[in-house]
């Protein structure tokens, strides 16, 4: 997702993530944006990183993965490659969508917003540690049942918005709270009224 | 040998809201080519057809399976970026790539010195480079020096006089295919004639994948091409063949899954070809995706429109005259894309449109699920409302008094009754009590696309393969945009065969298969359901013919039902079982789409109604609920239909509150590129959506369907637009209808 609008100097009409993060040493950009990592900022202190790659060691989806990158990388970027998990989709390339929504430490986030070098030390859940096909996530068996997509490019994050209400909220879980929960994920197709039901029949099933 | 068949055609169901309705069903006659199918009628039992079925990509897209464009990767993948113009009307007079050319990692870069830039998204350069990072670098070190020059960014600028010229010829342009009739008469003996202006704004399409590619060159010099398109077999455009300098024939398009159209991606545009030529001159992969701000900027969007409207009629509500003058903008092509659509539904004696182009200094409008129409029935169900208020008429009463469509007829009847229309509906609009005021509205559908015999490379066609095991395949190159596609080709297929749909492998999205149709005007259902019908059948025909051979009676004696061959003398055996005559090597058919036949439910019908809440303090509209009744034709799968009718509602809500490209009228560029300032509808701001489908069985081609995308959000404004009226006693005659423009109606109102 690259092009630029050139006058000479940066595009207008506001920066990309990337020329937001670049340069600006990993440890000072991610923990405004990214709250469960404020302990692993302070750890790190002050300094700098890169601006070559540095090698990083990521858990996704329960496995350890050793990648070079580069600091001002997303953690997006690097999942998709060179990780190959390509569920969290890049679309808004500014934390609106929520097409990117993974899990870190359990708690959802927009990996489009997170830097890959502070993902370091968490666990990252992607839509692919869910389930896979043979073996469906009981809230993406739900989405199946009801139909609770379409073009599916939405899909996998909205999925994980709605799989982190699941499992907060239980067999309790309300229509009202699956709004919250999917309130930073957009959707073109118009498929939000079976979100909800899948969501809602997920909770019910015990997810 | 054709042959005649009668049969019945409407209507299915419903009948308790039919029952004062004349013409909703009729018996037709149809003359059926020897290749194609019975046709199903009204009558016809079913199994799978018309019941809720689970899409059968379900699993791969919810658990990130399912592979998009830009999800494509090969070893050694390169990406592809561009630089374009922020001036909507400059000179580029010199582009300096020396730094980017001299960056590590940067493979090729191309310059378009000397191009005059109408729009702002114009390239002017691109870079093909190892990394995203790199391309970022490579990208922002290019320095580009314009020529700017004056512009006319919006509709209303570009139509006055002296205004700078976009192309050769006048900014404002006639589209009007013929001289429409004089309707002045009309409007002078008219007992009541009403009068308003409305407008709409530009809309993007916003699809969630950005428009874009990834081609790479095979080993023996053949290409393959992973597009975002809605039309594989229409994608490799003669410009896309020339930038890969090979014959159509060594082009190879794939798309699996796409992330949204909506209109928008068709043929390869420059972007594409730009790709095409990376990867022929680097030979290694290359992937170029628009960004999210090229997308909102170049991506296609629905053309805005100025709309003023006269309606005539009767004191007791009947229609004589439509008049209006429209204007619209289809950016820097002046085509026809723009103009209001609104002279189809209603019984009108008379209607006399001025539709007008106007050519702006903005990238090009592109096709946008159900181009005109969304524009022109929010201003005629608009008009028509004004004109129901104007003669102390009820504004169903208006709409049923001349509405000549049967199953319309039947559909305001549901509509009403579940919306509450009696107990609803404000007889005084705008007499709630208190700062939030309530009412409902209501507004037409129609569409009438019953699909067609020919696609992108030549007549539809699909193949069916079945193996010795009973395992059956269907092939196409008709690609799913998320509407639904394979998942009906898989309920047909299992129809025909006895079958269950999840034991039909469909294999779609790639020109390896035969020609199928694009996927534009909400036609690839009724084009593609009808010629799956017809593989099957096939197939069925020539299982049953090596079981007459197995059992030694004639092939028209083998008789097929519910998964089971017959024969006379008791012979019976399971499809699986019939199946292990076939060889070795498979049993591969091929299905024709024949040609549509034609019967008088020629337009699909549909309505809405609308229930919104408009806070008079603050402007704020909430759309608490919405009905949506439409026929398609014979719905083959209930539960992606209504997928499909939500999705159209939502968009309508989202045009009709939130969605507005905004300009830079000085200099012509998009202010609000990005989907925090472009807003479009999320699931906080959705309503309860009550969607009814009224299955018609068409009649056109043998499984009777038609088109669904488009029509589901062709009445949305409208709907929601009369339903403020309702709630607030004065129409806003902007669309999107934003809190300001709220405000400022009431304030009409009072003052």
């Amino acid at each position: 997702m690259a092009d630029k609008q050139s006058e000479g100097g940066p595009p207008r009409g506001g920066l990309t993530r990337r020329a937001l993060f670049k340069g600006a040493g990993a440890a000072a950009a991610a923990g405004a944006v990214f709250r469960s990592l404020e302990g692993a900022a302070e750890e790190a202190g002050p300094r700098s990183q890169g601006p070559g790659k540095v090698p990083v060691t990521l858990k996704v989806n329960g496995a350890e993965r050793k990648v070079p990158v580069e600091p001002r990388e997303t953690l997006l970027e690097v999942l998709r490659l060179p990780l190959e998990l390509t569920g969290p989709k890049p679309v808004c390339d500014r934390g609106t969508c929520g097409a990117c929504t993974i899990w870190v430490d359990g708690e959802p986030a927009y990996a489009c917003s997170v830097l890959a070098v502070e993902a370091a030390g968490h666990e990252i859940t992607t839509v692919e540690g869910l389930g896979n096909p043979d073996a469906l996530h009981v809230v993406q068996e739900a989405f199946v049942a009801h139909d609770a997509l379409q073009c599916g490019f939405c899909t996998p994050g909205f999925v994980m918005s709605c799989a982190h209400a699941v499992k907060t909220h239980g067999k309790d879980l309300t229509d009202a709270q699956v709004r919250d929960a999917c309130a930073g994920n957009l959707c073109r197709c118009g498929t939000y009224p079976h979100v909800i039901k899948a969501a809602l029949a997920a909770a019910k099933k015990g997810g | 040998m054709p042959r005649e068949v009668t049969y019945k055609v409407g209507l299915i169901g419903h009948e308790q809201h039919a029952k004062d309705v004349e013409g909703t069903t009729q018996d037709i006659t149809v003359q059926i080519h020897e290749l194609d199918a019975e046709p199903w009628g009204v009558d016809t039992k079913l199994e799978h057809v018309g019941t809720e079925v689970p899409r059968v990509d379900g699993a791969l897209k919810a658990t990130g399976a399912a592979k998009y464009s830009y999800d494509m990767q090969p070893p050694g993948l390169t990406f592809a970026g561009l630089v374009y113009s922020p001036h909507a009307h400059a000179q580029v007079t010199a582009v300096d790539a020396s730094a980017a050319k001299a960056m590590k990692g940067v493979l090729a870069v191309k310059t378009m010195e000397g191009q005059r830039a109408t729009y702002p998204g114009k390239i002017v350069a691109a870079v093909c480079a190892e990394s995203e990072a790199i391309l970022d670098d490579a990208l922002a070190s290019i320095r580009v020096t314009y020529d700017v020059r004056p512009v006319a960014a919006v509709t209303e600028d570009a139509m006055k006089e002296g205004a700078p010229q976009v192309t050769g010829r006048k900014n404002v342009r006639s589209i009007n295919r013929r001289q429409p009739p004089d309707a002045s008469k009309a409007f002078t003996e008219a007992e009541v004639a009403v009068q308003a202006d409305y407008r709409t704004a530009v809309q993007t399409h916003s699809c969630l994948e950005p428009h874009g590619c990834m081609v790479m060159f095979e080993a023996d010099g053949s290409v393959t091409v992973y597009a975002s398109t809605q039309a594989t077999a229409g994608f490799a455009s003669r410009r896309f063949l020339q930038a890969l300098g090979v014959p159509r024939s060594q082009v190879r398009v794939i798309t699996q899954h796409m992330g949204g159209g909506f209109g928008s991606k068709f043929g390869a545009m420059e972007w594409d070809a730009l790709c095409a030529e990376f990867a022929r001159e680097t030979r290694r992969p290359v992937r170029m995706m628009l960004s999210r701000r090229m997308e909102h900027l170049v991506g296609g969007n629905r053309p805005d429109s100025i709309q003023a409207m006269e309606l005539a009629g009767t004191r007791d509500g009947r229609f004589l005259a439509l008049r209006g003058r429209t204007h619209g903008t289809y950016g820097n092509a002046a085509g026809g894309g723009a103009g209001a659509a609104n002279t189809a539904v209603y019984r009108i004696p008379v209607t006399e449109m001025h539709q007008n182009a106007v050519a702006t200094f903005s990238a090009r409008g592109a096709a946008f699920r159900a181009p005109r129409h969304p524009q022109g029935f929010y201003a005629l169900e608009s008009i028509i409302d004004r004109y129901a208020g104007e003669i102390g008429m009820d504004a169903l009463a208006v709409r049923l008094k001349n509405d000549p469509h049967p199953i319309r007829q039947v559909q305001w009847r549901i509509g009403a009754e579940r919306i509450g229309w009696k107990e609803n509906r404000r007889a005084k609009a705008g007499s709630d009590k208190g700062v939030i005021k309530r009412g409902v509205g209501c507004a037409a559908s129609r569409w009438g696309q019953a699909g067609r015999h020919m696609g992108f490379g030549g007549a539809v066609k699909v193949n069916c393969l079945v193996e010795r095991d009973g395992s059956v395949a269907i092939e196409s190159c008709v690609q799913d945009l998320g509407t639904g596609t394979r998942t009906l080709m898989a309920i047909i297929a299992a129809e025909e065969l006895g079958l269950t749909p999840t034991q039909v492998d469909v294999r779609i999205g790639d020109t390896r298969y035969p020609p199928g149709p694009g996927s534009g005007g909400s036609t690839t259902a009724p084009t593609i359901g009808p010629v799956t019908r017809n593989a099957a059948l096939r197939a069925r025909e020539a299982i049953g013919a090596l079981l007459a051979a197995e059992w030694g009676v004639a092939d028209h004696e083998v008789g097929f039902a519910r998964g089971t061959f017959s024969a006379p003398g008791g012979k019976s055996t399971t499809w699986a079982k019939a199946c292990s005559l076939v060889g070795p090597e498979g049993l591969r058919v091929q299905g024709e789409r024949r040609r549509n036949w034609s019967s008088p439910f020629r337009e699909t019908a549909g309505c809405q109604f609308a229930q919104v809440a408009v806070d008079t303090e603050t402007g704020v509209i909430t759309v608490e609920k919405v009905v949506a009744v439409h026929d398609a034709g014979r719905i083959v799968d209930t539960m992606t239909a209504r997928s499909q009718v939500n999705g159209g509602v939502i968009q309508g809500i989202s045009y009709a509150l939130y969605e507005e490209k905004h300009l830079d009228r000085a200099g012509g560029d998009m202010v609000n590129p990005t989907f925090d300032t472009y807003r479009i509808m999320g699931i906080q701001d959705c309503p309860a959506i009550d969607v009814v489908l009224t299955s018609v069985a068409s009649g056109y081609n043998n499984p009777g369907m038609m088109g669904l995308g488009e029509p589901a959000t062709v009445p949305t404004a409208g709907a929601v637009a009369n339903a403020v009226y309702n709630a607030i006693g004065v129409q806003v005659t902007e669309l999107p209808m934003t809190p300001a423009r709220v405000l400022a109606a009431l304030e009409r109102r009072q003052g």
